[in-house]
């Protein structure tokens, strides 16, 4: 009677093993991000990796008037009162920086976008928000936001539109 | 009795031997009987389009294609691929973000043949003041064109064939050149359409198109990938319209609007698989159909992502 009880009790602490590793697993499943099928992102040509010249350079993190790259610090206009090292990692050029310390590479500047802009994310992800080009039924080529927006002043440029369709009155 | 009267001005005929004559000769007379123009005699007796099986429509493709080697002087290819079974396209278009910049209006033109002189588009795009009442279409603005897009306190908005469920389009077609296909688009065989232009007026959207002259486009400028019901080139007298691009979107590519629009405005898929864009918009935004009071049930879904 007892050893009946025991190899029941190991039965049922096995098939709870079972389950809690089962849903741990899925759990693994959903943490690791999807990753993004997106062309490179649009660097100044030669700028890249930011570590050529940044490397064993002195970081100074207060702003000030910049010898180099002025012209972005001029055009911010982002968030009001930000800085570089609100996205740009002072330790290591070549990355960006989360809120968290996490550091992102500039392919998955996304992720740092969508701190913020996180119901844009997320539609992003589902394919609504943004340029897709490709397959409607297969890979799809997806844009970074940096693609469309220059992340120093991230408001979309008004273009130039194409001729106006030719009048009915005007076809000869 | 003497029939034909011979006189110094001419011959006459009497009215019953001129009847007759006409009835036999005059018909066939005007019909090409040489060898070489047996292709004529193929499209005159070609088939519908759905009554023909597999191999007569590679009969018609491959004529067809002779045909537009002989008159472009380049190889075009027709496709004839069939809708993918599950498949019910729906396209959607974020009128928040819309521009207004006729990105998609070109992109078309260049992928579906369209004649450029005179000038034919199957999108247009239209402005609207904001604030306006403007579900009213004729007090819209086609012809706009200012500097630089978009312009403080106007929208925009492009209309084009709205593909629907239930077109009024293809009831009105006498000769049912014009139909549904199990995928959801509205297609015409440009063979069977007889040019009656009845299903132009019958269309709410001004979404079809007719061919006044023969389409006015250089050789070097055509698309040699065509679909049988979609861009292939066009003849004199026939109604075209926008097929969402079915020699892209049969074989699994975006529209050619969808791929050219700057702002990303516009959206494709699936309405079956609930995994598609066009689904995620159907359910998470608050869409609307044009002129839905017409019970014309369209796949075509404008919608604002933003600021709702």
């Amino acid at each position: 009677m007892e050893e009946k009880n025991v190899s029941r009790l190991l039965c049922l602490t096995a098939c709870m093993f079972l389950v809690l590793f089962s849903a741990r697993l899925h759990a693994q499943e959903q943490d690791i991000p999807k990753k993004f099928f997106v062309p490179p992102p649009p660097f100044t040509p030669g700028i890249f990796p930011c570590s050529q010249c940044h490397q064993g350079m002195p970081v100074n993190k207060h702003p000030r008037k910049l010898e180099m790259h002025q012209e972005i610090a001029d055009s911010l206009k982002h968030m009001p009162g930000g800085w570089c090292f609100d996205c740009h990692n002072p330790d290591n050029r070549d990355k960006l920086r989360l809120a968290n310390g996490k550091l992102v590479s500039f392919e998955e500047s996304y992720i740092l976008c969508g701190q913020c802009h996180g119901i844009i994310l997320r539609e992003w992800k589902a394919g609504l928000h943004g340029k897709r080009t490709g397959m409607w039924n297969g890979e799809k080529q997806y844009r970074l936001c940096v693609h469309c927006h220059w992340p120093h002043n991230p408001r979309f440029k008004p273009i130039k539109p194409l001729p106006p369709p030719v009048r009915p009155t005007d076809i000869k | 009795m003497r029939k034909i009267v011979k006189k110094k001005d001419g011959i006459h005929l009497d009215r019953r031997s001129f009847l007759k004559g006409a009835a036999l000769g005059l018909a066939g007379a005007a019909l090409p009987v040489k060898s070489a123009d047996a292709s004529f005699w193929e499209a005159f007796f070609q088939k519908h389009f759905k009554e023909m099986n597999d191999d007569e429509i590679k009969q018609v493709i491959s004529r067809l294609e002779h045909e537009y080697e002989e008159k472009y002087k380049k190889t075009i290819t027709v496709g004839n691929e069939k809708a993918i079974p599950g498949v019910l396209f729906g396209y959607g278009l974020d009128l928040s973000r819309c521009i207004g910049c006729r990105r998609c209006e070109y992109a078309c033109v260049d992928e579906n043949n369209q004649s450029k002189d005179p000038q034919i588009h199957w999108i247009s795009v239209l402005r609207f003041k904001k604030g306006e009442k403007w579900v009213d279409l004729e007090d819209s603005e086609k012809y706009y064109n200012p500097e630089l897009v978009p312009e403080q306190d106007y929208f925009y908005m492009p209309v084009q064939c709205q593909q629907c469920e239930n077109p009024p389009c293809v009831r009105a077609c006498p000769t049912q050149a014009t139909w549904k296909e199990p995928d959801g688009i509205v297609v015409v065989d440009y063979n069977w359409c007889i040019g009656c232009r009845y299903c132009m007026a019958a269309c709410p959207y001004g979404a079809r198109h007719f061919n006044w002259t023969e389409p006015g486009r250089k050789s070097e400028e055509i698309n040699s990938q065509t679909h049988y019901l979609g861009n292939r080139p066009r003849y004199k007298g026939v109604v075209e319209k926008c097929t969402f691009c079915i020699q892209r979107t049969r074989n699994g590519r975006y529209p050619a609007c969808v791929e050219a629009c700057p702002v990303g405005a516009r959206k494709f898929g699936n309405m079956l698989d609930p995994n598609s864009e066009i689904r995620y918009a159907i359910e998470h935004k608050r869409v609307f159909r044009l002129k839905e009071d017409l019970n014309t049930y369209p796949k075509f879904y404008y919608f604002f992502a933003y600021g709702v």
